[in-house]
């Protein structure tokens, strides 16, 4: 149960940057421990986790504890507060949270890192009782004030009134009688809000942060510099776990601007990679281009280590055979065996994702002051504890002597969640005994990254003589993301089963098997906006519209009868007794096959499936739950001669629960339906002898204003009986893929079963 | 010596001239708004205007400008109200925003030099800006908004 409290007169505030007359903290906790202004009868202190501060102008400036990275959380969860505080959404202001989670991390198990489409669903109820309580404590003290009673008093838009008089108090007026007043818990609890009374949950909202990013006026970790600050650039292993076995600096030291060139250690042999830093030579200076030309006259030898077998033209292969071998059954409903034995007909086929590499706009970049204590950081991240984790064990320290500031991030999409760059700016400020700045350029980023795990399935299925599915066996392989901890583990985790995998949502099919194959990680795999939600929406719904076609059937008539309209599809009754739900309790957040059918009608129907397409042009389909979303996707592509693509249309229909800012959730449907574009035609990391082939834009495309889908347009289901907020930043990128490969088929009778388009359809 | 005009100010540099003009702007100058992205004219992320036109700062030496006006977002508008900047704000374009002070100086230059562009005028003359992001759709409308108003 959560339990708000009046902490204005508490002393950890100051600390926590919090300076106002009126304060409220929200913590999680069991039932225990629900403070009040002046503290718990037995002394002990809680520690409160979110603020709001109500000062005595009026300006309400709420805590955001989660990292700006373009998904607009500085704007939906301050509406949110807002909304039930009965706050002027004009005069709310938001202060970024530095990294602490015993305060800042409300749902107490995500470190406030901010990653996997959570932000929203873990913060909406809690975000309302901080605004209920806040709108109590103003009520109350207006009431006080007036020597009223209570009941008679009402907020509304920053006001308190008093109902029988229509007298009022702004907000502002009233926080010097507020300070003082309990806030009540259980049932007495501030009550919220209904829904019918909301003014901005569920109203379009633009972003806070659209003046200052339309004037250049925007603070991202590039744009950090403090006194005596010097700036490094890092070059490092091209292979991964390669070390330097000699450098000369002589000729970079001839720089203009280049002060030292010092070795950063490399990971030892027997310790797992993690967040930490690769090793290698920075160079040092006073701006950031000498110090790209000094490291450009580095003359180093490298002892490239044991991944210089890693080839992936070879690699591929083996992760192709890996799928065909299997071996680990992660969920198996009746006999798939015998049912493949009994069919009239039996399908088979292979798809291949490659390595993807996330390419934020800006570039990871730290700031680390490691002459002062605390250490202090100041980086564009998506985990600030898991810098300050890093850093500390970097230094020799511990995490509670280094803080972490957040900037705005310049796109994230799951790099930033690692902070090896700020292990790199400690180390070497720690070593120079000045501030450093790590910046890392577009080339280190795409050749050091933390790569989307590259993999191969194999689907097959068998159909009856009404081509009905009657068996569908899926045998998938990667390199799991784990192996940064675990370095020999050769087998996915259940966190990358949970991914669109084990839950394969083909609740009709009566025989299904879900199986893993084996193979090493030779590169840093991490994870990436969607993660392994991509292969597998893209291998069973392309496989899928094989199928329907094989059988002669409709796409979409034949999706919905493999998904068919359970209310919820239950894994223990297929061997898995449980799974990773996205980190969330199957019983808040079920599998709800009627609700993945649902947004397949509504696309179906909102883009005109199924009409008559002129010769060149297709209209493909594809539907997907992730982070708890469901999305249907339906693109509209027009095949060129030469086999360029151009795509008139896009519709995504997102059934995501209780949303707070439609705006932001259209805003994140275009921009999937742009990033599954570059995954789609694009996106393709490759090695040779270890090394990343890749380096700039040149040859890691990234969809351009010239090939991307200009009219996306978003169908928001409401669907009243799910009002849980479920993910929204991720879940419309595996979707879009198959969706586009679908149209493509429709368009010119080919099939793409491999990633990415590229140049596949040239020579068709 | 190199000097120039920065946002209305006369400025002399006296280091390499080769250092690209970003990095003089950011480094030196602390005008951090003009952003980096690629370092090889590649992402448009550091777009700034070199006597009304737009170049990629990260791949134009100081010395290129020696002489010349140079504008960067910061100096577009003294009040932040250029008409693209108005569109961007109407539009709510930007996501995480490190593109865009790139997109708004490149749309900016565009509509200087084309008032009344077509629809494929638009996207030849803003394909050279990546937004990862993928705020495309509503950087399109956006420049159609602020074509109206130029
Ligand atoms: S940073 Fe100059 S074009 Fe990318
Ligand atoms: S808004 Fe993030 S890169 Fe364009």
């Amino acid at each position: 149960m959560l339990g708000v409290q009046n902490i204005s007169r508490r002393t950890f505030l100051k600390s926590a940057g919090v300076t106002g007359a009126l304060v409220l903290g929200a913590n999680v906790s069991t039932g225990s421990m629900i403070g009040t202004a002046r503290g718990q009868g037995n002394g002990t202190s809680i520690k409160p986790n979110l603020f709001v501060e109500i000062s005595d102008d009026g300006t309400v400036t709420l805590t955001c504890s989660r990292s700006e990275m373009g998904q607009g959380v500085r704007t939906g969860i301050p509406m949110i507060l807002a909304d039930e505080l009965e706050a002027d959404w004009q005069r709310v202001k938001i202060w970024q949270a530095p990294g602490d989670e015993t305060k800042f991390d409300p749902a107490g198990k995500d470190q406030q890192n901010t990653d996997g489409s959570r932000s929203t669903r873990h913060h909406f109820e809690i975000m309302r009782q901080l605004g209920a309580a806040g709108r109590y404590v103003l009520e109350q003290a207006a009431a006080k004030k007036w020597g009223v009673d209570p009941a008679e008093v009402y907020a509304k838009d920053h006001r308190i009134y008093h109902s029988g008089t229509g007298d009022w108090f702004d907000f502002g007026e009233v926080v010097d009688a507020a300070a003082d007043i309990v806030v009540p818990t259980g049932d007495a609890a501030p009550k919220l809000k209904d829904k019918s009374q909301w003014k901005y949950i569920g109203r379009d909202m633009p972003v806070v942060d659209n003046y200052d990013m339309s004037t250049g006026g925007a603070t991202y970790g590039a744009d950090i510099s403090v006194p005596g600050m010097k700036i490094a650039v890092v070059a490092r292993p091209p292979v991964y776990r390669g070390k330097v076995k000699s450098y000369d600096a002589s000729e970079a030291l001839k720089v203009q601007g280049v002060e030292q060139v010092i070795e950063i250690p490399p990971l030892a042999d027997d310790m797992p990679a993690e967040f930490r830093a690769l090793g290698g030579i920075a160079v040092i200076g006073t701006n950031t281009w000498s110090v790209m030309e000094g490291r450009d006259r580095l003359v180093i030898e490298w002892d490239d280590g044991p991944n210089v077998t890693h080839d992936s033209s070879t690699y591929n292969g083996e992760l192709v055979v890996a799928a065909r071998t299997g071996g680990h059954v992660i969920r198996d409903r009746g006999n798939v065996d015998e049912a493949m034995g009994a069919a009239a007909r039996v399908m088979e086929a292979e798809y291949f994702v490659p390595y993807f590499i996330h390419t934020p706009m800006e570039p990871p970049v730290a700031m680390v002051d490691a002459t002062r204590m605390p250490v202090k950081v100041v980086t564009s991240t998506q985990a600030p504890n898991w810098v300050r984790q890093y850093v500390a064990e970097a230094l020799g320290l511990e995490q509670t002597d280094v803080e972490c500031e957040v900037t705005l991030l310049g796109g994230g999409f799951g790099r930033k969640s690692k902070p090896d760059f700020a292990c790199e700016a400690a180390i070497l400020s720690a070593r120079i005994g000045a501030p450093v700045r790590v910046q890392w350029t577009r080339e280190d980023e795409i050749r050091h990254g933390f790569y989307h795990a590259a993999s191969a399935h194999r689907l097959k299925a068998g159909l009856d003589g009404a081509g009905k599915v009657t068996a569908w066996h899926h045998s998938g392989a990667w390199p799991t993301l784990i192996a940064l901890w675990a370095p020999t583990m050769r087998t996915g985790h259940p966190l990358e089963y949970g991914l669109g995998l084990i839950d394969t949502p083909y609740n009709e099919v009566p025989n299904l098997r879900i199986e893993n194959g084996e193979i090493d990680a030779m590169i840093r795999v991490g994870w990436y906006r969607s993660v392994n939600n991509i292969q597998h929406a893209f291998a069973m719904n392309c496989f899928a519209n094989e199928l329907a076609e094989a059988a002669g059937r409709d796409p979409v008539e034949f999706l919905l009868e493999l998904i068919g309209d359970a209310d919820v599809m239950d894994l223990t009754m297929d061997g898995v007794p449980e799974h990773w739900n996205y980190g969330d309790s199957i019983e808040d957040w079920p599998i709800m096959p009627k609700r993945l059918s649902n947004v397949l009608r509504v696309v179906a129907e909102k883009s005109g499936y199924g009409k008559s397409m002129p010769p060149g042009h297709g209209l493909g389909i594809a539907c997907h739950r992730s982070f708890h979303s469901y999305v249907g996707c339906a693109v509209h592509v027009v095949v060129r001669d030469d086999g360029s693509l151009h795509i008139p249309q896009v519709d995504m229909a997102i059934d995501c629960g209780r949303y707070v800012n439609p705006e932001g959730v259209k805003k994140q449907m275009e921009g999937a339906a742009i990033y599954g574009h570059s995954v789609a035609m694009h996106g393709q990391i490759t090695t040779t002898q270890g090394a990343v082939d890749q380096s700039n834009f040149h040859d890691y495309t990234i969809t351009r204003m010239d090939d991307a889908p200009l009219d996306v347009r978003t169908h928001i289901v409401e669907d009243f009986t799910h009002l849980k907020p479920c993910g929204v930043g991720e879940p419309g990128v595996p979707p879009y893929t198959p969706a586009l490969v679908n149209a493509i088929y429709n368009a010119t009778g080919k099939r793409i079963r491999r990633l990415p388009i590229g140049d596949q359809l040239e020579s068709a | 010596m190199i000097s120039m005009r920065i946002n209305g100010v006369s400025r002399q540099f006296h280091g390499d001239p080769d250092m690209p003009l970003l990095w003089y702007v950011r480094d030196e100058l602390g005008l951090t708004g003009t952003k980096f992205g690629c370092g090889a004219a590649l992402c448009g992320a550091c777009t700034l205007h070199v006597n009304g036109s737009a170049v990629r700062a990260c791949v134009t030496p100081v010395s290129e400008a020696d002489g010349g006006e140079v504008t960067t977002i910061e100096g577009l508008d003294s009040e932040g109200n250029h008409p693209v900047q108005r569109a961007w704000r109407e539009h709510n374009v930007p996501q995480c925003g490190y593109c865009q002070s790139g997109q708004i100086m490149s749309a900016a230059a565009l509509l200087n030099e084309n008032p009344d562009p077509s629809d494929d005028e638009i996207v030849d003359g803003m394909a050279g800006n990546i937004c990862r992001c993928g705020t495309y759709q509503r950087i399109f409308a956006a420049v159609r908004t602020a074509a109206q108003e130029v």
